[in-house]
């Protein structure tokens, strides 16, 4: 007899055009004892399940059919009593510790009143018990961090806490939604580390919602696969990822990134198949295609970047050091990639290359032209034309209010004034078929296309220019891991037939290795080590990048 | 062409406003009556024979004349006539065309202004921004009808009194645009504050284009919303604001007379028992005012949605 058991279980959403199934006859069980990962891209019902079981869903969404046994009782049935198991059965942890926490009440506050809302005892013994939860998830020094405010933690102990605060009147049943993703990697891993401990000592069912493929192969015992509010797949969790049954759950497979290997592309597996693509795209005829050479395209010399807060002196002690004394080269046609945890400069660099920042000191050259010294705006728009960049947010970086063709056309209109009404209409249609765009997109606004649709006119925005250097700051953070490998692939197809140069940002190590020849390291604005991307896989020479590689949820640990 | 517009009133359609309009009882009763009102504010001359400008329509015999359904009522005049006998329904209609017009043309002039400030104060940031805010800063602790007084004033000083009358109504437009501006420009600053960090402004200065193609093609459209918003409430305030300073004596000169002249020239009869004369043109000002308010507030909640529910 498992412990939880869903059977049967649909959850719609009336909303004003149709009916939104979000999950539709689930049937799961978890035991005790056990982790079961929830694995699916966005919007295909993970989070949903969780919320069915604790009894949070929104309106308009409701339970349609369906039923869930915690042991034996039936707690879908009498809404009125859920309230008693969510928090005393049912231990929650969710996605980001920032507001997970109420910011005005110490963590002591906080846990003394769940404790005290749930089980009759009084305050002393309600704060013998709070710190003894907080020893046990790992807060050092807990009787006098107890009255201290969330904002005194950091990230990954503010994870802890909310975890503390979940185990505080003994839950059966954990449910962690996405516990990790708003955490660096260093962190992830001792969180993670964390729950399974818990897992073992309490005997707890958990079940660990997330969308990442390595966390799911570290962690978890069994794993569900969901697509559009069906459950695709049960079973142990070695099963599933090595052997899996369904179409989707192989692509879901074969599009995470290999952090053992470098692939030459993902391999995209669709239902139907598609017609064979043209290898030579349209673009290439307009395209002065750059001879590789072995020469330096972009020389960042001595970098540094510092923001100070205050608005009247300038260089006071109050700054903040982003980026200190970075030196790299990238040669033409080379991908180079840096990687860093959050906060790390990363982006500072990439601003401060297509000029949107001003160095504090040190400086760029492109093509052995200083760029960071040009002073007039004639000059600056030559470079303009050759450095383009692709954003993280695909929401943010289009603007909402133009058509995808207005929002394509823009560079091309800037650079080339004189260029005729039905030249520029073809062009546009060129670029669209080269990041793989229907033609009739051109017409349509950016809010009518799904991230990646989104990521693909942003790259064929900055295609637009016939650039040299594309830099591309995290650009598939914000997508599925299927998207991610489309555009990923394409990115790869475009730098060969162009010969791009590429600099690569990213936090996220399996994706550069499959983008990069070549990789540098950063942490808290400072360059820790470049090397081969081989190399650096294989024999990191800094401790800092040791630490990076050893802690990567590693997908191939399933195979161990 | 055809198509485009079948394929635009579709997206409309579809839309979320359009939804919200239809399911809000409060919507479309407001957005009705002023439909209605402007109608018959500016084709006034469809809707009435009677021309209260033209000499020849006075006549003394009719002056007083209460409104129809009471016992000395004319069918004829339906909400009676004022002292010169001239018909009330077609005297307020003609006085809110004008107050209409002061109205649009004052919010219009100092949405302009108001957001072009907070629109570049916004973007470029720095010591211009801080000039630009502490001057809204300061005029905000003026109350505008004061603000709308004091630029009254000073344009009697300057301009002659045989020029006055004709110009009274641009002062006017002028004084009461002046005192609302500092709304819009806080608005339209904060808005630009958040739009200018996004990405796409990033991506439109990698590829070059110039700070003022930037801020006008590609910010203003994205905080047009809230800005809409603040206008529409501001017309009501601006209507309200020419019929106080007309009332005071100090907006349109009475040989042109808006709902605020109107409602004081009324204001003498009132205790002699002629009602009628002053609570008409004022209760069609509170109609008036209260229908965009109402319209202003639906608005406010369908466009900004961090406050639906």
């Amino acid at each position: 007899m498992s412990f939880l058991k869903i059977s049967n279980l649909s959850v719609d959403y009336k909303m004003r055009k149709e009916t939104v199934y979000a999950a539709k006859n689930i049937n799961i069980e978890v035991n005790k004892g056990e982790i079961l990962g929830l694995v699916g891209e966005s919007g295909s019902g993970k989070s949903t399940i969780a919320n069915a079981v604790i009894n949070l869903i929104d309106e308009p969404g409701k339970i349609s059919t369906g039923t869930i046994k915690l042991g034996d009782l039936d707690i879908n049935k009498d809404t009125s009593k859920t309230i008693n198991y969510r928090g005393k059965k049912i231990g929650l942890i969710f996605q980001d510790p920032q507001t997970s926490l109420n910011p005005i009440l110490t963590i002591g506050e906080q846990l003394i009143e769940t404790i005290q809302t749930h089980i009759n005892i009084s305050k002393e013994e309600a704060k013998k018990r709070s710190i003894d939860l907080l020893k046990e998830v790992g807060i050092k020094d807990a009787e006098n961090r107890f009255d201290n405010y969330p904002h005194q933690f950091s990230g990954g102990m503010r994870q802890r806490v909310v975890i503390s605060l979940a185990l505080c009147c003994e839950p059966e049943l954990l449910i962690a939604d996405e516990p990790t993703t708003a955490l660096d990697v260093s962190i992830q891993s001792q969180i993670l580390d964390l729950i399974k401990k818990l897992t073992r000592e309490r005997n707890l069912a958990v079940i660990l919602i997330t969308h990442d493929m390595g966390v799911i192969a570290e962690t978890t015992n069994r794993v569900a696969v969901m697509k559009n509010g069906n459950l695709v797949e049960v079973g142990p969790t070695k099963e599933v990822l090595t052997k899996p049954k369904e179409i989707y759950t192989k692509s879901l497979v074969s599009s995470v990134p290999p952090t053992d290997k470098k692939i030459s592309r993902f391999i995209i597996i669709e239902k139907e198949n598609k017609t064979e693509k043209e290898t030579n795209l349209k673009i290439l005829n307009r395209w002065t295609k750059k001879k590789l050479t072995e020469q330096d395209l972009v020389q960042v010399k001595n970098l540094s970047k510092s923001f100070d807060d205050n608005f009247f002196t300038e260089n006071s002690k109050n700054s903040v050091i982003a980026v200190n004394d970075v030196s790299f080269d990238i040669k033409e046609g080379e991908s180079f990639g840096l990687v860093g945890e959050s906060g790390s400069g990363k982006s500072t660099i990439a601003k401060m290359i297509v000029n949107l920042y001003k160095p504090s000191s040190g400086d760029v050259f492109f093509d052995n032209v200083c760029i960071t010294k040009i002073k007039r705006n004639s000059e600056m728009m030559n470079f303009r034309k050759q450095i383009q960049m692709i954003f993280q947010d695909p929401y943010s970086s289009l603007n909402g209010r133009l058509k995808v063709k207005d929002i394509v056309s823009e560079p091309i209109k800037l650079h080339n004034p004189s260029i005729s009404r039905i030249d520029l209409d073809n062009y546009i249609s060129d670029l669209l078929e080269s990041v793989e765009l229907t033609q009739s997109s051109s017409e349509r606004y950016p809010h009518e296309f799904s991230g990646g649709q989104r990521q693909r006119i942003s790259i064929a925005r900055a295609l637009a220019t016939q650039p040299r250097l594309l830099i591309c700051d995290e650009p598939t953070s914000a997508l599925d891991v299927s998207i991610q490998a489309q555009i990923l692939n394409l990115l790869k197809d475009l730098q060969e037939q162009l010969n791009l140069t590429i600099l690569f940002i990213s936090h996220d190590l399996p994706v550069v290795r499959q983008m990069c020849d070549r990789i540098g390291v950063l942490k808290d604005g400072k360059l820790c080590e470049i090397s081969n991307t081989e190399e650096l896989f294989h024999k990191p020479q800094n401790e800092y990048t040791k630490e990076l590689l050893h802690l990567m949820p590693k997908i191939e640990s399933i195979y161990n | 062409m055809g198509n485009n517009l079948i394929s635009t009133w579709a997206r409309i359609k579809d839309s979320d406003i359009y939804h919200s309009f239809i399911k809000s009882p409060t919507a479309i009763i407001s957005s009705s009556i002023l439909i209605i009102i402007f109608f018959c504010s500016f084709f006034v001359e469809l809707v009435t024979p009677y021309n209260p400008f033209d000499p020849s329509s006075l006549s003394l015999m009719d002056a007083f004349t209460p409104p129809s359904w009471t016992e000395d009522g004319l069918a004829k005049f339906i909400l009676g006539t004022d002292g010169q006998g001239r018909d009330m329904l077609a005297t307020i209609l003609y006085g809110s065309r004008i107050s209409l017009i002061v109205g649009f043309a004052a919010i219009l002039f100092s949405l302009i202004l108001g957001v072009s400030l907070g629109l570049t104060a916004g973007y470029f940031g720095g010591k211009y921004e801080m000039i630009v805010m502490r001057l809204t800063d300061v005029q905000l602790t003026v109350p505008s009808i004061l603000m709308a007084l004091l630029v009254d004033g000073i344009a009697r000083g300057i301009i002659s009194r045989e020029m006055h009358d004709e110009m009274a109504i641009y002062v006017l437009i002028f004084a009461i645009g002046i005192s609302e501006w500092p709304q819009f420009a806080r608005v339209s600053r904060a808005a630009t504050l958040v739009e200018k960090n996004k990405d796409y402004v990033s991506a439109s200065k990698i590829i070059g284009v110039s700070n003022l193609i930037i801020m006008f093609k590609h910010i203003l459209p994205n905080i047009l919303r809230p800005v809409l918003v603040i206008g529409t409430i501001g017309l009501a305030l601006a209507i309200i604001a020419e019929a106080t300073l007309s009332f005071l004596g100090v907006g349109v000169p009475p040989t042109t007379p808006s709902l605020g002249t109107l409602i004081r020239l009324g204001n003498d009869f009132l205790f002699s028992g002629e009602w009628w004369i002053t609570f008409f043109p004022a209760i069609f000002l509170v109609i008036l005012a209260f229908s965009i308010n109402l319209l202003g507030d639906w608005m406010r909640d369908t466009l900004n949605p961090r406050l639906k529910k």
